[in-house]
């Protein structure tokens, strides 16, 4: 049988507040054990919960971002479980009145192709502790600094059709909360995290098929492997006639599969209520409106205008604007090389592949975007060549600039990159050679119009040996002009 | 020095009749010597207290007092206190030292009151007679016989007994104000939000409020001026002036409407306690109020509702006593289900396992509709029945509860029957208005209280009706018999 | 309304609460009876009524982000049950 993939996913992420949603303590990440776990993270009896607007703030911004609804009125509700990263007993959440309803997103599936994806909802809530298993003698330990930082839970459609779009969904998201500046991003510190409901139809069907969960995969690889593998298990169950039992599973990175988490089963029976020490968040349309006008340039317009201004091509556009720190330093580059596709070859040629290499993002990057825009402002110009750029990259990135005035300009003279384009001058050093290789310049002569082009080589090189640093260009001109007075 | 009021007490010592150091010893001695008998209190800080009573008295030698200062009080065991246990008279927090202040205590020792200690109450306010204290049950001094009522059955107790004279306490269906009838004593739970819950252990959040218990409706101002007011830390604290509770004391009630609600007056209330209240509601005639029946057709719906929304609301309240953290852990948990379990079980009395089962009942999936949102519906029911009434009246008098203090064991068995003790009292909880207890007779020589409830926010106007009442009566300078 | 022992069962384990054999019937009778009181809800019309989650129909006040809290773990820690290198012990959670 042919079988449809549905994905759904469920994206936490922490919102970049400096305290926590509903008290004064540090979201600081790393910080030793329970430093930041105060009285109110703590859960200690008599304590309340006070809403902080920046978390508000941004939440309201995530939905402008996603074109969603804004929730004029939110409700925090208590959701009900014991576990002992969970203080307080309940995790305090929007489950009926959320501060963001139906929205979408672009979703790049490479070679500027896109899909428009819908978002059912994004709700606030708080996160919860963290328990550490080993070293503590067959205990567990329990460090709550993590509870309280702000989240949001963003809660796709089921639209996703394959790993590939569920990855593209999710490395979007990634794109826009950083864009936006409302969450680091950082898969790798937990900052992002993803749940992904996954689930087989027969092709046609319209009815969706039993889905199962499977809890925090950590990074865009995962997401893509914990769904094929997940797509495997349920398709071959599903051929052999048997069924899938709607449950969380996890995906193990290091076996490659995923497993049942047993433990979540009893927990269904959340028994959600208004949470009574909060009150409802009222917002009206000044604050939005505040708030919109707050909205940075997102992904999808960047594309668009580096399209339409630039004049780059679809992809191109889209991966340079998938991260705004790269789409700023490119446009700070591209403007002072007043070339925006040599630019745009640069940043995702030569200094991707360097950042790659070192294993370090675009914000740890050792040449400025003002000293590689100085760069290809003199490979535009000519006064040096491409691989002479590139010569100048590297060793500003090896740090040969440091303490120079003038880096870009010093070391490409230091390193004497300085192509003479100087067309008189190049006369003269032409009609030298000539001069000095008459029996070259008989076989030249006397080949025929059509293999000449080939022949004119030695004259390159001997006149590039007789003067250092010459534009190849204006020399193959230049030796053109004068062999073709010769006859 | 026991037998005067919280003000006589202030004004002698800004005159300097005594020190505070001693009054303080003197409340001390006190509560040492005859506690044992009230079981009033469950913690007695008389280090802390008399370090409080030294530095008041500096203080006043260096000319920097106020009315408060050295004045000594107490607080129910609900507040947390920094560095000393707060209980709640549960075994759960039984070593629990609280590692901060309440907004309220915090409020006491800024205006350099003098705290005694923490007063017995039902087990996290469960309860409508102080029986179900982990600490034991709280007696009465009216009558060793008779519970003090509850769940501020210390507080109201100890202020009768003259063991302080001013005790905060809490009310989430009448837990002030029932108490208060039973003892004699003068109480007053204010409007919803008028008070900070800010380290007010949680019973039911939506209906929690505290507020004072003392001799007199005087000395329930001045405590009221020290507990009220606006705070940051509470979502739920209202942002609004709080005026001085005191000023209005003296206005005559010449020309006030007093409501009295058909519903509390019904065939069903005892013939006695109709006589008692009518007769007290007969003093303000003379003052020259007029009476005017009105009708609170939901009342009946009161215990229903409230019975939904409580438990709901501590179900989740009380799941943070987990035994992670702090509070009770039970001995060799096998695995971290043993640990929740054993711990909650063995920290937690029968009630409070009750009420917090029926919660998580309410509130299971497939019930929430029938009972969590049926019950906030109809709560809106009852506050508009008060709203109504509020076009016609200034103020609504009736019974605080259907009879004087009960028997221990009379109702404990029976839960049903507890609840029922609090008909008249938890509506006002429901609909977040203000409302308070004043002694206004005598049945079988136990005290019986008058039940003023108000509109939102006059918690002056009540005050003064019931400084009026006690300028022109005696109930409230009764002292148990036999009391020394 | 009456619960029958598997119910009340059921609502002390999510209620993590630990009943034993001999108050079972005691807890059933109880929760019964108060479901009876409480099922009066059921006879009133309460159609178009808003719920009334809070007396006052207030609205959420904000908190400006601030970090106010410093680091007071040992004070915390002290009435802990059970802590070790600034960890909360609980018996092994495992996924």
């Amino acid at each position: 049988m042919e079988w449809e993939v549905v994905i759904g996913l469920e994206i936490h992420a922490q919102l970049a507040t400096k305290s926590k949603i509903f008290s004064g303590s540090s979201t600081e990440y790393g910080a030793d054990a329970n430093t930041q776990a105060n009285i109110y993270d703590l859960g200690l009896p008599g304590v309340l919960p006070v809403f902080n607007e920046e978390a508000l703030r941004m939440a309201v911004k995530f939905g402008l971002a996603i074109d969603a609804e804004i929730g004029m009125k939110s409700v925090f509700d208590r959701k009900n479980y014991f576990y002992p990263d969970s203080p307080k007993g309940y995790q305090i959440t929007q489950l009926h009145e959320p501060i963001v309803g139906m929205g979408h997103i672009d979703i790049d599936l490479g070679e500027g192709k896109s899909r428009r994806i819908n978002v059912t909802r994004a709700h606030l809530e708080e996160d919860a502790g963290k328990s550490v298993h080993e070293g503590f003698d067959g205990q567990s330990g329990i460090d709550l600094n993590r509870c309280g930082t702000p989240l949001i839970e963003i809660v796709s459609e089921p639209e996703l059709r394959s790993s590939k779009e569920a990855s593209a969904y999710f490395r979007k998201m990634q794109s826009i909360v950083t864009y936006l500046g409302i969450c680091d991003g950082d898969l790798s510190q937990g900052s992002m995290r993803c749940d992904c409901n996954v689930s087989l139809r027969p092709k046609g069907q319209e009815e969706f098929g039993t889905r199962t969960e499977i809890k925090n995969v950590n990074s865009f690889k995962n997401v893509e492997r914990a769904i094929e593998v997940e797509i495997e298990r349920q398709m071959d169950i599903l051929e052999d006639g048997g069924s899938i039992k709607q449950e969380t599973r996890l995906f193990d990175a290091d076996k490659n599969e995923t497993r049942s988490m047993r433990s979540k089963e009893v927990e269904n029976d959340y028994r959600y209520f208004p949470d009574p020490d909060l009150l409802p968040v009222i917002i009206d349309e000044e604050y939005v409106e505040a708030v919109r006008s707050t909205l940075p340039e997102l992904p999808e317009q960047k594309k668009a205008r580096f399209e339409a201004e630039h004049g780059l091509s679809a992809y191109n556009a889209s991966v340079l604007a998938a991260n705004r720190e790269m789409a700023d330093y490119f446009e700070v580059a591209a403007e002072i090389a007043g070339d925006y596709k040599m630019a745009a070859n640069w940043v995702m040629g030569d200094l991707s592949a360097a950042l790659n290499k070192n294993e370090i993002s675009i914000s740890e990057i050792p040449v400025s975007a003002e000293q590689l825009g100085a760069i290809l402002k003199n490979v535009k110009g000519s006064d040096i060549s491409n691989d002479g750029a590139k010569e100048v990259f590297s060793a500003i990135w090896q740090g040969k600039g440091a303490g120079l005035e003038n880096p870009v300009d010093q070391l490409i003279d230091q390193l004497g990159l300085k192509q003479v384009s100087d067309t008189s001058a190049i006369e003269e050093v032409v009609a030298q050679v000539l001069a000095d290789n008459p029996k070259l310049v008989e076989g030249y002569l006397n080949t025929p119009e059509d293999k000449r082009a080939k022949a004119i080589g030695p004259f390159i090189g001997a006149t590039r040996k007789a003067a250092k640093g010459v534009n190849p260009q204006v020399v193959m001109e230049v030796l053109k002009q004068k062999l073709s007075e010769l006859g | 020095m026991h037998n005067k009021t919280l003000a006589q007490i202030s004004q002698d010592l800004q005159a300097g009749e005594y020190s505070s150091v001693e009054v303080t010893k003197h409340f001390l001695d006190r509560i040492k010597n005859l506690d044992g008998q009230y079981n009033s209190f469950i913690t007695v800080t008389d280090e802390l207290a008399l370090t409080q009573a030294k530095a008041a008295d500096e203080l006043r030698a260096a000319g920097n007092a106020n009315e408060w200062t050295g004045v000594p009080m107490a607080h129910k065991d609900i507040f947390c206190t920094d560095g000393v246990r707060t209980s709640c008279a549960s075994k759960m927090l039984d070593k629990f030292i609280a590692p901060y202040d309440s907004t309220v205590a915090d409020n006491f020792n800024k205006v350099g009151a003098v705290s005694l200690g923490k007063t017995n109450m039902d087990e996290f306010a469960m309860g409508s007679s102080s029986e179900s204290s982990f600490y034991g049950a709280v007696k009465n001094p009216w009558s060793e016989e008779h519970v003090p009522g509850g769940s501020s059955g210390g507080s109201a107790a100890a202020v009768a007994a003259r063991l302080a004279p001013g005790i905060t306490a809490t009310d989430t269906g009448g837990s002030i104000r029932q108490p208060a009838s039973f003892c004699g004593v003068t109480g007053i739970k204010p409007t919803y939000g008028r008070v900070s819950r800010f380290g007010m252990i949680s019973y039911a959040s939506s209906l929690d409020q505290g507020g004072p218990i003392a001799r007199t409706a005087e000395d329930a101002a001045m405590m009221l001026n020290v507990m009220a007011g606006f705070d940051k830390k509470d979502s739920t604290s209202i942002e609004r002036d709080v005026p001085d509770y005191r000023a209005d004391l003296n206005k005559s009630v010449k020309g006030m409407t007093i409501g009295l609600p058909k519903e509390y007056f019904s065939s069903d209330l005892d013939p006695v306690m109709a006589q008692t209240i009518q007769d007290a509601i007969k003093e303000y005639e003379k003052m020259g109020a007029t009476l005017k029946e009105i009708s609170l057709p939901n009342t009946n719906l009161c215990v229903p509702a409230y019975y939904v929304i409580a438990p709901s609301e501590c179900s989740a309240n009380l799941s943070r006593m987990d035994g992670v953290r702090f509070g009770h852990r039970c001995e060799d948990p096998k695995d971290i289900e043993d640990l929740f379990k054993r711990s909650r079980s063995e920290g937690f009395g029968d009630e409070v396992q009750r009420r917090i089962m029926l919660g998580s009942y309410a509130l299971s999936a497939g019930f929430y509709d029938a009972y969590y949102k049926k019950a906030q519906q109809v709560r809106r029911l009852i506050k508009n029945d008060f709203v109504a009434a509020f076009n016609d009246v200034d103020v609504i008098m009736s019974p605080v509860a259907p009879s004087p203090a009960f028997k221990f064991g009379e109702k404990s068995k029976d839960p049903v029957s507890m609840y029922l003790e609090d008909i008249y009292t938890l509506s006002t909880n429901l609909a977040g208005l203000p409302g308070m207890s004043i002694p206004a007779g005598m049945i079988n020589d136990l005290p019986v209280g008058l039940q003023l409830i108000g509109n939102y926010f006059d918690e002056s106007r009540l005050l003064n009706c019931a400084h009026q009442f006690q300028n022109a009566t005696d109930w409230h300078t009764k002292t148990p018999t036999g009391l020394k | 309304m009456s619960l029958d022992t598997n119910q009340v069962l059921a609502i002390a384990d999510l209620s993590r609460l630990q009943i034993d054999e001999k108050s079972i019937t005691e807890f059933q009778t109880n929760l019964s009876n108060v479901l009876d009181l409480v099922d009066q809800l059921q006879a009133v019309d309460t159609t178009g009524i808003e719920p009334m989650a809070h007396p006052m129909d207030a609205v959420q006040r904000l908190r400006a982000d601030v970090v106010t809290e410093v680091n007071q773990r040992e004070k915390f820690q002290k009435i802990a049950p059970s802590t070790d290198n600034g960890h909360y012990l609980v018996p092994k959670v495992v996924e």
